[in-house]
């Protein structure tokens, strides 16, 4: 009984490694600009298809180790991961129902959301300024939701995570 | 008919679904991070604290590294005989030519030395040096920090100057036991104290964020400046040695009604390209970084 209802709990995390990887990946600076934010995308498919499984909790861990890895002050990422979770939380059968082009553009005022709070607190301790062209990513993560969202969705049925 | 048991069962067994629980853990966690960034920006303890919680982010750095690491091994075990005979001729004669400089070098430090006796300066020109490599570029573009792979267990430490074959590229602003975070003197928000190598002319080059351009922004629009001219560290503020080359003023320009000239310098460290750096240790920073130890 125990092994027919195995999760498959590793496959959220092997995805969400990738992410932090891609992440981190060393870009050229105008691809840098407009590189989406994987994990957050990755996390926000996670929190859709398992609500039950991944919530504020996990986003909070993921959003610190987003701190480490890139250096900003600690609780910077993690609360903006908080924030975007929360809001998926509340409206996650909504999404389920949506087509998948209606949740590209809630993933895409997801982004604006995410980074409005971390480059506004880290504006607070910093000088540089540069526009709007920080809101770059997100447009160009909604459009990549229609890969990965497909992709996700794929290997959570392949894998039969639960 | 609902009874109140269904209700607390069907709350045991599926929180989640309990809208309550979700805002309170909204707000808890959310207050964890606000409390989380107050402290990181008001204390150093937080230093120590995250310098540890790293080590669960380098593995993630140093498998990014991989591709990079496996392409310069392959294309070291693949290259042509013939190719890696020309190199070395061309090392050689590099080195010799190194060489030839040094030995005048030696003769000019020892000259150094024994005047600065004379005048009784305390100032010393050894300096100890780590050979590191850098393993990680920050994906943020407002950021320009650079991961090495050298952490305080292999002697780096918060403050630490970082030089590359060419120039001053940044300094240590926060270390871990196996990694160290680098900012680069492009970063918006760093500034690095310099002098016209020319005239001794002061001043303080300030990173725009931009990876091509420093900028002197306190300099008197008579001052005595130029296109070309090698700004190098000063040594004023006692974080970098003196005498390393840091930019190369490409443009100045008097502007009508300003009583400051706008003076725009490029890093003459390859500051995108740089694999091999160099941490420096010079002798006042060893003592004061032993203190902090102490």
């Amino acid at each position: 009984m125990v092994m027919q209802r195995a999760h498959n709990l590793w496959v959220p995390f092997v995805t969400l490694l990738i992410a932090f990887m891609l992440s981190a990946l060393p870009m050229l600076e105008w691809v840098q600009w407009g590189w989406p934010e994987w994990v957050l995308m990755v996390f926000l498919y996670w929190v859709i298809a398992l609500p039950q499984r991944f919530g504020i909790g996990w986003a909070f861990v993921l959003g610190l180790l987003l701190d480490l890895l890139q250096g900003t002050h600690l609780g910077i990422n993690a609360l903006a991961m908080v924030v975007a979770t929360f809001i998926v939380i509340l409206m996650y059968r909504r999404l389920r129902m949506y087509r998948v082009w209606q949740q590209a553009f809630v993933v895409c005022v997801l982004v604006v959301v995410y980074q409005c709070i971390t480059y506004w607190l880290q504006g607070i301790g910093s000088n540089a300024s540069s526009g709007f062209w920080f809101l770059l990513p997100a447009p160009i993560s909604g459009l990549l939701w229609l890969w990965l969202f497909v992709v996700l969705r794929g290997i959570r049925r392949a894998f039969k995570v639960a | 008919m609902f009874k109140a048991t269904d209700i607390a069962r069907r709350a045991v067994i599926d929180p989640l679904f309990k809208g309550r629980s979700t805002v309170k853990k909204f707000f808890t966690y959310g207050f964890i991070c606000i409390g989380l960034i107050i402290s990181d920006y008001q204390f150093d303890q937080m230093q120590r604290f995250r310098g540890w919680l790293s080590v669960a982010v380098t593995p993630v750095q140093w498998l990014v590294d991989v591709p990079q690491r496996s392409w310069t091994w392959l294309d070291e075990r693949l290259q042509v005989r013939d190719e890696l005979i020309a190199e070395n001729k061309q090392l050689r004669a590099q080195t010799l030519l190194a060489e030839r400089r040094v030995q005048k070098l030696a003769a000019l430090t020892v000259e150094n030395f024994r005047l600065r006796d004379l005048l009784n300066s305390s100032e010393q020109l050894d300096e100890k040096v780590i050979v590191s490599e850098l393993i990680g570029i920050n994906s943020d573009p407002f950021v320009h920090q650079v991961i090495i792979n050298n952490g305080f267990n292999s002697g780096a430490f918060t403050g630490q100057p970082v030089l590359d074959a060419t120039g001053v590229m940044g300094q240590v602003i926060f270390t871990s036991p196996y990694t160290s975070r680098v900012l680069l003197i492009t970063d918006a928000d760093h500034a690095i104290p310099v002098e016209v190598n020319r005239n001794g002319l002061r001043s303080v080059a300030y990173g725009l964020g931009q990876y091509d351009y420093l900028e002197l922004q306190d300099l008197s629009d008579t001052a005595d400046i130029e296109v070309g001219d090698v700004l190098v560290s000063s040594g004023l503020g006692l974080r970098f040695p003196k005498g390393y080359p840091v930019a190369q003023v490409i443009e100045v320009q008097h502007l009508a009604g300003q009583d400051f000239a706008k003076v725009l310098a490029k890093p003459t460290a390859q500051l995108g390209r740089s694999r091999h750096l160099l941490l420096i240790e010079t002798p006042q920073q060893q003592t004061q970084a032993q203190k902090e130890v102490e």
